[in-house]
């Protein structure tokens, strides 16, 4: 174009969009530096975790959690007796050790630290069968706490394959498998699962000494219980946030860059709905811990001479007159992993998916 | 409306047979006829008892039988002591029935109250209490609280007396077969009187000048029932359940205890029986908890 001034606004002609330069100013320095990016950018997880962590309440459960953690890991270490061991001083069966009150000693102790020995005290008392109760609560928790984790990795991963299928999928079999969960989902789960655990108890027999043989079929049951009855909610939880992340443009892009089914599943859509996966899973652990107290109350809980949380405070039902601490120590251990577990699935909930709190 | 009635019904009937079919057919995986006794029977009486209780049929047409008889209201007898189960559910429902009906009361009511109590005094001292509470309360297994509240009051204090025949006092067992359902209806009534408070309809209802407890008894608690209501089914399920562990504490001669002696008695037929008629309860319970809410609440449209 010869001839064109710069400076020059050329005539404006009607519905012409053209600018009039003259009316704008170039920006300040000061004024440059406020579109400067400040702060670090944030990514979903760092922001959900800086949320997570004001909130007082799920960084007390985390705390107390962890204090329960180390204790279960750390105690059998230094307590010099184990879950089923009959109390003996000097080789010699200590009869004298039933029921003994917290730090307390027998007689055949005293005997023995007058004689300047150290004898490492019951913190917790012992039980009537002459065993130190804190280590059979520190055993009872790990047992509880192996339970409530390992249900709930078995309901998440039943769960999020069926539930990942059946939503991307669509059509007609997302109709027949969520007809099935709606089935599974109408039983009245806690019955049957007394009546597959009284079943199972029956019919699973391991060889002895093996891995099997050593959980009982107890609490095997109760984990085929689990895999059986309890993933039928994650299922639909899944299924649900599939149906909605499926419609996005990123998967139709990729879908029309020919990823498979698999792919898609795996690398867009679960990253998508961690947050729910986290957070139901975290609350499924105090339900299957519950779960497990109550079959154990009911006489399906895990094998003795194995304790469990829920069988210890069953047991000391017997004799809870004269000594009520014995129900006391695993109930409040129950009530304090429950009630941690529960505050930080909240809070979790809170931070991650604050849509999810209005339900 | 009634086709989704209709529905619901037959997948109500649906799940009621596939219970059945469930817990019959687990029952007889079990080894071991009912006649294995410490006391060897001689062969021929064992083949005159599977004669006399069908057990020597193949399991479907036994399956059968056993259906045809529970159509006819015929449960069999318990293994364990010969009586007729329909005489032993009979005698024990109604005191079950009477438990669990003070509980759902109790709980529904109580919760409803203190959780809407809670959100109008929201971020009060008062809400912190109940909060605090029903966040409590949703931690601690009912076992543990009966056998607390059973050594406490009924024990060491003496203000109730002990459960027995004749001086049947209900209170402890319902409070502790309440605590949990109660918490969290306190908890659920307090997000949803929240969410109603916040609604445009109240604003102008304000607006309007009417009266703060008309507000609040006419628009709002009105509207944040209803979530309170979907989950009374799953709270029937919760007292079923939750019955048998307290009845067992309190020795209660209910259906609930009945059922955990039947358990550790290994008395399968009485199991059986029970089973399925809790279950029948408890999906009869949930059906008409849905029919109902979608009753109250027209907004809920019909698949």
């Amino acid at each position: 174009m010869a001839g064109y001034d710069l400076n020059k606004t050329p005539d404006k002609q009607i519905l012409s969009m053209q600018l009039d330069l003259s009316k704008f100013e170039k920006a300040t320095e000061e004024e440059k530096r406020q579109q400067d990016v400040m702060s670090e950018s944030t990514t979903f997880f760092k922001d959900g975790m800086r949320k997570l962590f004001k909130n007082p309440l799920a960084v007390g459960s985390i705390a107390v959690l962890c204090l329960i953690m180390a204790l279960i890991i750390v105690a059998p270490h230094f307590v010099p007796y184990s879950y089923q061991e009959i109390l003996s001083v000097e080789g010699k069966r200590d009869k004298g050790a039933k029921n003994l009150a917290p730090f307390e000693y027998s007689k055949a102790e005293q005997a023995y630290i007058a004689k300047g020995n150290y004898r490492f005290p019951h913190i917790f008392g012992t039980d009537e069968q002459c065993r130190d109760y804190f280590i059979r609560v520190i055993y009872g928790t790990r047992v509880s706490l192996v339970v409530g984790f390992f249900a709930s990795i078995i309901v998440l991963i039943i769960g999020l394959i069926y539930g990942s299928i059946s939503g991307y999928a669509g059509g007609r079999p997302d109709l027949i498998m969520m007809r099935i969960v709606d089935i599974i989902y109408s039983l009245p789960d806690m019955l049957v699962v007394i009546l597959l655990s009284v079943v199972l108890s029956q019919i699973l027999v391991f060889k002895s000494g093996s891995f099997l043989a050593m959980m009982g079929s107890n609490m095997v049951s109760l984990f085929i219980v689990f895999g059986l009855l309890y993933w039928v909610g994650m299922a639909r939880l899944i299924r649900a946030q599939i149906l909605s992340i499926k419609e996005n443009e990123y998967i139709l892009a990729a879908r029309s860059i020919g990823a498979k089914p698999g792919h898609i599943i795996r690398k867009h859509i679960l990253p998508n709905c961690l947050s729910v996966i986290i957070i139901s899973t975290a609350l499924q652990i105090p339900s299957a811990i519950f779960t497990e107290s109550y079959l154990s109350f009911v006489g399906l809980g895990v094998q003795a001479p194995m304790p469990s949380l829920g069988s210890l405070a069953n047991s000391a039902r017997e004799g809870l007159q004269s000594y009520p601490y014995k129900l006391v120590f695993p109930a409040l251990m129950i009530c304090l992993i429950v009630l941690s577990l529960n505050l930080l699935g909240d809070g979790l909930r809170d931070a991650f998916d604050p849509k999810l709190k209005s339900k | 409306m009634t086709r989704y009635v209709i529905k619901r019904i037959l997948l109500a009937i649906l799940t009621v047979l596939l219970i059945c079919i469930i817990t019959f057919f687990l029952m007889n995986a079990i080894p071991g006829g009912p006649f294995n006794k410490e006391k060897a029977l001689s062969p021929a009486t064992i083949e005159a008892l599977n004669a006399r209780y069908n057990l020597d049929k193949p399991l479907v047409v036994q399956f059968f039988l056993y259906m045809k008889g529970l159509l006819k209201g015929d449960l069999g007898v318990s293994l364990k002591n010969g009586r007729d189960i329909v005489d032993i559910l009979s005698e024990s429902f109604p005191i079950s029935c009477r438990l669990g009906l003070m509980a759902i009361t109790v709980a529904l009511i109580c919760g409803t109250v203190l959780g809407s109590f809670a959100a109008l005094m929201r971020n009060r001292l008062p809400d912190r209490i109940i909060i605090f509470f029903s966040t409590l309360f949703t931690a601690v297994p009912s076992f543990v609280l009966a056998t607390l509240l059973l050594l406490v009051f009924s024990i060491k204090l003496g203000w109730v007396p002990v459960w027995s025949a004749n001086s049947t006092n209900y209170v402890l067992p319902v409070i502790s077969l309440a605590a949990y359902p109660m918490a969290y209806t306190t908890r659920l009534a307090k997000t949803s009187m929240l969410d109603a408070l916040s609604q445009d309809y109240i604003r102008t209802a304000k607006a309007k000048g009417v009266k703060k407890w008309k507000v609040i008894f006419k628009h709002a608690l009105r509207n944040s029932l209803l979530p309170v209501i979907t989950y009374a089914g799953p709270q029937i399920a919760y007292i079923i359940t939750g019955s048998m562990v307290v009845e067992t504490v309190f020795t209660v001669g209910g259906i609930g205890s009945k059922f955990v002696s039947a358990i550790s008695n290994r008395d399968y037929t009485m199991i059986m029986a029970t089973t399925i008629f809790l279950a029948t309860l408890m999906v009869v319970a949930n059906l008409i908890c849905d029919l109902l809410y979608k009753l109250v609440d027209p907004r809920i449209k019909f698949e």
